[in-house]
């Protein structure tokens, strides 16, 4: 299990400045490859070095320069960089739950909730966009991923698109859902922000808090920050991966929720 | 001759029976419905064309026209062609456009005015398909006057950029690179549109839109770079998703060469219904064995989502089926690209002859069919130099099997999608292993009672038994049951069943006539 606990790592005071190491310590050695669009001669060599050095690689050794079709030269290039890394100054984005994989996620599911976890997906108003929340929800899955059907316990309701907020509310009372996931494309007029505080409000009506699903939206414009004024527990942005979204619901759902009883 | 792994032929016999009797009432079912997707491909052939003003094919607002009247059970052939007859036109497109404005009502005709319909849906759609047969004919002239690839495997190699006019010079520049077939990835989630869209587009998701004009652009473009290599070079697209019967007929018109069509991908992994899937699968297939093209099943997709050495059997188990409904619908043996892939753990002890014994049990159990080798993608990681690596062994494997299309495997698999270097390199990889090994399966015979022979039959074995079961009940219960994969998928479920109908007795196809006669 691969848990970001967001700890940094404990650096000794006296190691918090560091460089690249090749075979000795404070060499700074690093190794680049890279294209660049020129054909490739004597003058293509020397844009690579001129490249590396303006990177900080000095001296630059171009160890292997390569003609790839027309007019394009593939470089490698090792050399010393002079670039100084402070640990102390290091700023990590912290992710608030652990990513988890599929085998993790369906262990602690099968575990700790004894029975499969609902979710319902849909893509609301008249947004026809399917693209997102098929993405997330379909075996097939994004960028060699597989979607949250391919998830053993969990229980997948896939809509599909052009969904109305009632018919929504509805699939999720008789799926006993346990999250609602929500895709909006289509920002014409700001469409996705009132079809979302649509969604988020006849939840709200339809069910008492504590029986409410976790509602989650997703799309490509979306602020991953305005869940309060929308009404909704998430927000995921573009290259959301369908396994953030499954740690996600453990986390929300079961780890999170148990920590808190 | 026991070949390479001496394989019981009473056995390989019996698994092929087995595969036929569950694939026949599939073929039962698909002979005696219809689907709007097939509706339109027959009126594609027939010469209707172009799109209303929201991008909306006119193929699309004439089936759903016609549909609205008389339902879908008659075939739209007869209606339309009756209500041409009458309004006295020959334009099909016209009638399309009239009927989407309401003024053309469609009835089913009987007597003089149902075969005075029935001769002319059967002469416009006879000249759609000859449009297609002298396709094939271009085909067979170019590959005579630039050759064939010099090796096999053939190198398929993916362009995807969205836009189709940066797709040319990339797919060019790949040609030249070594690339022998080329192709153009579809943009996300255009298998789940129920229709095709129109035009020469740019913008797509992680790939570039099938249409009519890409197609045809993309096949002008291949054809200069064929001639400037000296070898024919040849195109692929995916005949797959809900509107699969129209893809194959497009790639018949724009000659393009191979067809990614795979009997249960789009049920398993897409959740489109599996009678829509199984009716509009058989009609596709007898477009491409009809427009020479080799068709490339998806078994190597059961393997990024089982584990590919306890469901090896489950790809031999799809070959099977695919074998047998390509057969039926009159593909030939040279057509068949059955699908299989190196996605084994490389952290499982001897994965590399783990490999060798499945990819070696495809290649004897299909001796004359060109298998389509698909590199590793699971256990990809963001570690390039050890993905590299990898892929050489896959390509070794494929040179040691000799697997007839290998599809180049990216050492940034899973980072990012290729870049110009990424392509350079990998190709290097490829001709390396080709360079240096080309030849190796002339004497790579593993060892009697060895362990790649005990592999491969055990795998034969694992897969008669799975045969045996299904065959116990019939393929659509194995699929709803979740047989495939670990996804159940009923047959009254899933995208697409709402344009799927049963077949009146006057049910008239002049494409499926015109196919049928000449299989």
């Amino acid at each position: 299990m691969s848990e970001h606990s967001g700890q940094h790592a404990s650096v000794p005071t006296g190691k918090a400045i560091v460089r690249p190491y090749g075979d000795t310590t404070g060499d700074g050695m690093v190794q680049v490859s890279f294209t660049l669009p020129v054909t490739h001669d004597k003058r293509a060599e020397g844009a690579a070095v001129q490249l590396a050095n303006k990177m900080g690689i000095d001296p630059a050794m171009v160890v292997h320069a390569k003609p790839m079709g027309d007019g394009f030269t593939f470089f490698v290039v090792y050399g010393r960089v002079n670039h100084l890394v402070d640990l102390n100054a290091v700023q990590v984005v912290e992710r608030d739950f652990a990513l988890l994989s599929a085998k993790d996620v369906n262990t602690v599911i099968k575990q700790r909730l004894r029975r499969k976890l609902s979710v319902v997906g849909a893509c609301i108003g008249t947004d026809a966009h399917t693209v997102g929340i098929d993405a997330i929800l379909n075996v097939k899955g994004i960028a060699g991923e597989k979607g949250l059907e391919y998830y053993r316990e969990l229980k997948v309701t896939n809509m599909g698109a052009q969904v109305s907020v009632p018919e929504l509310v509805e699939t999720a009372r008789a799926e006993k859902a346990d999250a609602v996931l929500v895709s909006q494309v289509v920002t014409q007029r700001d469409a996705h922000l009132h079809n979302t505080r649509e969604m988020s409000a006849a939840f709200r009506e339809a069910m008492p808090a504590g029986r409410r699903p976790l509602l989650i939206v997703g799309g490509p414009r979306f602020d991953e920050t305005m869940t309060d004024e929308l009404g909704v527990d998430r927000i995921f942005g573009r290259g959301t991966t369908p396994g953030e979204v499954a740690s996600y619901l453990v986390h929300a759902l079961i780890t999170q929720r148990k920590a808190m009883a | 001759m026991t070949g390479k792994l001496d394989l019981d032929p009473v056995l390989v016999a019996r698994a092929r029976e087995l595969a036929r009797r569950a694939g026949q009432p599939v073929v039962d079912l698909a002979r005696s419905h219809t689907t709007v997707s097939v509706e339109r491909a027959v009126l594609r052939l027939a010469g209707v064309t172009g799109a209303d003003p929201d991008g909306i094919p006119w193929v699309n607002r004439l089936v759903d026209a016609v549909a609205a009247d008389v339902g879908l059970g008659h075939g739209v052939a007869v209606p339309v062609f009756d209500a041409l007859v009458r309004e006295g036109s020959t334009d099909v497109t016209l009638l399309a456009q009239k009927a989407a404005a309401g003024s053309v009502r469609f009835t089913q005709p009987t007597g003089r005015a149902a075969t005075a319909a029935r001769s002319a849906a059967r002469k416009a759609v006879g000249a759609g398909i000859r449009r297609i047969d002298r396709r094939r004919a271009e085909r067979d002239r170019l590959v005579k006057r630039h050759g064939d690839p010099a090796q096999r495997p053939w190198i398929y190699l993916i362009v995807a950029t969205g836009d189709i006019y940066e797709d040319i010079p990339q797919a060019q520049a790949a040609a030249r690179a070594g690339a022998d077939v080329i192709a153009v990835i579809r943009s996300t989630g255009q298998s789940l549109l129920d229709y095709v869209p129109e035009g020469a587009t740019r913008e797509g998701f992680a790939g570039t839109y099938a249409t009519q004009e890409n197609f045809r652009l993309m096949r002008a473009a291949l054809d200069e770079s064929s001639k400037e290599v000296g070898r024919y070079v040849r195109l692929t697209n995916y005949a797959s998703g809900l509107c699969m019967p129209e893809m194959a007929t497009l790639a018949g018109l724009e000659r393009l060469d191979m067809m990614l069509n795979d009997s249960m991908y789009g049920i398993l992994f897409r959740d489109i219904n599996p009678v829509r899937t199984f009716v509009d699968q058989r009609f596709s297939r007898q477009v491409h064995a009809r427009a020479g093209i080799i068709i490339n099943t998806g078994e190597d997709n059961y393997l990024t989502t089982a584990d590919a050495v306890d469901e090896a059997h489950t790809v031999t188990v799809s070959q099977l089926l695919n074998e047998f409904f390509a057969h039926e619908a009159g593909l030939a043996d040279w057509q068949l690209g059955l699908g299989h892939a190196f996605e084994i753990n490389p952290e499982v002890p001897e994965s590399f002859r783990l490999e060798l014994a499945h990819a070696l049990l495809a290649r004897e159990l299909f001796p004359d069919a060109p298998l389509k080798w698909m590199p590793p993608t699971k256990h990809m990681t963001g570690d390039v130099f050890r993905g590299n690596l990898l892929d050489g062994f896959f390509n070794l494997a494929g040179a040691l099997t000799g697997q007839g299309i290998l599809l180049v495997g990216m050492m940034t698999e899973a980072v990012v999608t290729p870049w110009l270097s990424d392509r350079d390199i990998a190709l290097q990889n490829v001709r390396y292993v080709l360079g240096a090994a080309g030849g190796l399966h002339e004497d790579f015979v593993p060892a009697p009672g060895g362990f790649i022979r005990r592999r491969a039959n055990q795998v034969l074995g694992e897969a008669l038994d799975l045969l045996e079961r299904i065959g116990e009940q019939t393929l659509l219960t194995a699929i709803a049951e979740g047989t495939f994969g670990i996804m159940k998928r009923p047959a009254d479920r899933g995208k697409g069943l709402d344009g799927v109908a049963a077949h009146e007795a006057d049910y008239c196809n002049p494409a499926t006539d015109i196919l049928e006669a000449a299989a």
